[in-house]
This record gives C-alpha cells, sequence and structure tokens, in this order.
C-alpha cells in the first residue's frame, strides 16, 4: 500500500491480487467491445493499467502491461508489439512516478497522469508512422482527454474493496 | 490479511533494465510482423484465448440487436416485404433472361472454343466486428479455418467486391477492405474496356494510379475486376469514379473512386471460393507461382512521385 495525501484520513487495506486481476479483465473486456464508430473512447486497459502502476507498482509492473499489449495487438489486428510497447512505456512512468503523485489531491493526480495516458496513442502513432500509416486524425488524441477526467471516479471504483474495515460492525456503513 | 513490509533487497531487476528489455522485446516483434510476417502462427495461438473474450464482449451488443429485430412492428415488416416482392419483381425478368443468356453463352463458348466462364460459388459469413485500431482498415468475419477459409479469397457482398482474407484464425478470419492502404484491386472501366488496378487510400476512398493525364476516364464510371490476378472472378462491381484531377505537369491523373459495396458497415458477405488456377503457357508457367500469387495480393505501395 502507497501512503497517499488521504492517508491519514483513511487507511486502506492492502489490495487483493485476485481484485486486480479481475480489474484488469474488465478493462480488457471493455476495450473489446464494439467500439470502433467512436474513436474519442478512452483505452480502457491502458487507465486500469497506469493506475494499479501507480498505486502498486511493485505488484502490476511492466511484464503484466506487455502480456496486456500482446492480447490487445492480436485482438486489435494491429502490429505485433504496437500495443505492447505503448503499455510498457506507460506502466514505466507510471511506477517511476507513483511516489511523487499520490502525494497530489485527485484532480491534480489526473492532470499528473495526462503525459501519460497521452503517451499510449502517441506511441502507436509513431509506431505506425514509421510502418507506413497516415495520422488517423485528432479524434484518437480525445480518449486520453476522457480518460484523465475518469480519473477520480476510477479512483473511488477501484478504491472501493480496501475501504471495508477488517472488523465487520453490522452497525457501520462500508 | 497482514501487511508485509517490502523486502529490503530482493526486488528482482532495476525498473531501467526492465524497461530496456521490454521495449528491445516489442520493437523486436513490431520489426518481425511488418517486415517479414512470420508471426501468423503466435497469433493464431493468441487468438485462442483472445476470442473467446471478444465474443463475450459482443454478447451485449449483439442480443440488443437482436432484441431490436424482435421489436420491430409488424407495418415496418409489412413494407419491407412489400418492398422485397416489388423488386423481386423487378428483377424477374433480368434474372430468368440471365440463366437463359447464361447457357447461350456456353454454348456459342464451346462452339468458338474458349474456356467457359467460372460460376462464383461461395459461402455468407456474418462480419462480427470491424478492428477498434484506426490504422487497419479490416473486418472480422465468422468463417475461419474451420470452413475452409484460407487467406487470400476475394469476398464480396450484394453490390460489390468487399475486400480479401488476409488472415485465418480457427474460427474467424480478418478481411482487408480494398479501402486499405496495401490492398489492390485490378479492374477495368466498363465503358471503355480500359484495364488498371485501383489502390484503397485508407480514408474510405479508392486512387486509380498509373493512368496517363488524357485518359478517357469520367465521374461516374463503373469498375469491375478485370479478373487479370487470378483471384478475382472478372465483372464484379468494384468502385465508381467521383472525381478526377488532370493537371498537365504530372504525366499521370488523379482519378478517386468510392468503392459500390458497404465496405464500412455491419452485415453479411460472401466468402468466394478459390478460383482455380489458370493453365500457363509451358515456357513461362513455374512451379508455386499460383500459390505465391494468391498468398502476397495486397501490392506495395507504388504512389508516382511528384516533384
Amino acid at each position: 500500500m502507497q501512503t497517499s495525501y488521504r492517508s491519514s484520513a483513511r487507511i486502506l487495506l492492502p489490495v487483493r491480487p485476485w481484485f486486480i486481476a479481475c480489474s484488469l479483465a474488465a478493462a480488457l473486456l471493455l476495450n473489446l467491445l464494439p467500439t470502433a464508430p467512436w474513436p474519442g473512447l478512452p483505452d480502457w486497459l491502458a487507465l486500469v493499467l497506469i493506475f494499479w502502476s501507480v498505486r502498486e507498482p511493485r505488484r502490476v509492473g511492466m511484464g503484466l502491461a506487455f502480456l496486456c499489449g500482446i492480447a490487445m495487438d492480436v485482438a486489435d489486428a494491429g502490429l505485433l508489439g504496437q500495443h505492447a510497447l505503448a503499455y510498457v512505456l506507460a506502466v514505466y512512468g507510471g511506477g517511476s512516478l507513483s511516489r511523487r503523485i499520490l502525494w497530489f489531491p485527485l484532480a491534480q493526480q489526473a492532470l499528473h497522469v495526462l503525459p501519460l495516458l497521452l503517451l499510449v496513442p502517441l506511441v502507436q502513432i509513431a509506431v505506425r508512422t514509421v510502418a507506413g500509416g497516415e495520422f488517423p486524425g485528432i479524434g484518437y488524441l480525445l480518449g486520453p482527454l476522457l480518460a484523465t477526467v475518469l480519473w477520480p471516479v476510477l479512483t473511488f471504483v477501484l478504491l472501493l474493496p480496501q475501504h471495508q474495515s477488517v472488523d465487520h460492525d453490522a452497525n457501520r456503513p462500508l | 490479511m497482514e501487511n508485509q513490509p517490502p523486502p529490503f533487497f530482493k526486488r528482482g531487476p532495476a525498473p531501467l533494465a526492465l524497461l530496456s528489455f521490454y521495449v528491445a522485446l516489442s520493437v523486436a516483434l513490431l520489426v518481425v510482423d511488418a517486415r517479414l510476417q512470420a508471426l501468423e502462427v503466435l497469433r493464431q495461438a493468441l487468438s485462442l484465448f483472445t476470442q473467446p473474450l471478444q465474443q463475450l464482449a459482443h454478447l451485449p451488443a449483439h442480443s440488443i440487436a437482436s432484441a431490436g429485430d424482435y421489436f420491430v412492428s409488424l407495418t415496418h415488416l409489412r413494407e419491407e416485404n412489400a418492398r422485397l416482392q416489388q423488386a423481386r419483381m423487378e428483377k424477374a425478368t433480368t434474372v430468368l433472361r440471365t440463366q437463359q443468356l447464361e447457357a447461350e453463352n456456353e454454348r456459342l463458348r464451346k462452339l468458338l472454343g474458349v474456356k467457359e466462364r467460372q460460376h462464383a460459388r461461395g459461402q455468407v459469413a456474418q462480419i462480427l466486428y470491424t478492428a477498434r485500431d484506426p490504422y487497419t482498415r479490416r473486418i472480422v468475419i465468422d468463417r475461419g479455418q474451420q470452413d475452409q477459409v484460407v487467406a487470400g479469397l476475394p469476398v464480396i457482398d450484394d453490390a460489390g467486391v468487399v475486400g480479401q482474407v488476409t488472415r485465418v484464425f480457427p474460427f474467424v478470419a480478418e478481411v482487408t477492405l480494398i479501402t486499405d492502404k496495401e490492398q489492390a484491386v485490378p479492374v477495368q472501366i466498363v465503358r471503355t474496356g480500359q484495364r488498371s488496378v485501383v489502390f484503397g487510400l485508407g480514408n474510405g476512398q479508392l486512387e486509380l494510379r498509373f493512368l496517363p493525364a488524357n485518359a478517357d476516364v469520367q465521374n461516374g464510371d463503373e469498375l469491375v475486376t478485370s479478373g487479370l490476378d487470378g483471384i478475382f472472378l472478372p465483372g464484379f462491381p468494384v468502385a465508381r469514379v467521383v472525381h478526377v484531377e488532370r493537371d498537365t505537369s504530372y504525366s499521370f491523373a488523379r482519378i478517386f473512386c468510392m468503392p459500390l459495396a458497404g465496405v464500412e458497415n455491419f452485415s453479411e458477405v460472401m466468402v468466394l471460393e478459390q478460383r482455380p488456377p489458370v493453365a500457363l503457357p509451358a515456357e513461362i508457367a513455374q512451379p508455386g507461382r499460383e500459390a505465391k500469387a494468391l498468398k502476397s495480393a495486397s501490392v506495395r505501395k507504388k504512389r508516382p512521385r511528384r516533384e
């Protein structure tokens, strides 16, 4: 568990590994939804990977990011390694910035995460440009902005299981 | 569950070392995949894991679509039925005559000693989804190795040519659309009989290249497959010319076309059967030539350089 600016207000439980796995699987499923007609949707898998790499840099590392990226490449019919490279770089950034990011309030955390989220499509654009593609339009870069706005919501949702107390008290909510 | 203190020394390789390892691995994969196309087996193996996930992800969309179909109003269906009946009656004369014409054509060709035209046969496939990656103009259909689909087969819909199967997985196959930047289709202009090759532009349009600036091409000209590639049967509609740019300072005209098939819509398509290879004269026939032609049908982009 990482220290955060809220750690004085609320002590979080340690994260359960199966919850990380489930959240990553859910993000992968969200990415696989047939949403090709709407290019502005965020890359959910990148968002969740960066979240866990910031929160739990010792559990979610570049190996996991690489595997997730390869899965996305196969599912997306892209070049093998294009998502993998982008996710590995983003997770490295998240892991090395995690001690700094978590001291800020949520809105400022989101601003810190925005460059990491932008890195994912930018790396892919670079790879595809080298491979002979053309710029797909500015809509491709809208996803990270939306993902940044979703950062506080995501933090709340993904930390919910860690908010529960160890001793169950019927009279206390959560 | 208790909180363990982090171990002081066992932390694995340094992050930077790990980063360079994974980056090197990704770049190696990218180069091998883009340049050598040697990772199809790995892709097929990985698709066995991602395919069930994809089906799971498409379940809600499919069920919503089918629920929508279920609640389509009766009047709507009646209207559609009437419209289809009318269309069928209108087409009936042509269809009836076509059969007779085909028989006659066959007989005449026999008389002339020309090889008979091949009939188009194939299997209907459902489009599952479009790739999310904006760089790849590909669709995925629900027929794969199990249904004897092989890479290189042409794919059409009710209006014209959609594309060509480029990757086959056990239960699905990827179809590269004719609008993809690396896809080329040999065509013929119906009005003039001029043959050329049409290339995808990557933005939903096609371009007819290497025609001289004074070529006889007009807006509205229809392009059909010429069949010279040995893959597509001749005569399938491909595109219609929408814009011709003639600039006398360049030797080639720039001719833009729109595909006739509903290339980027969700619907059903037909995967045609493999065309039997045309026997080449003995002096130019080389072993393995057909298979090679079928495999690498996507021609590398060669654009006339503009100074």
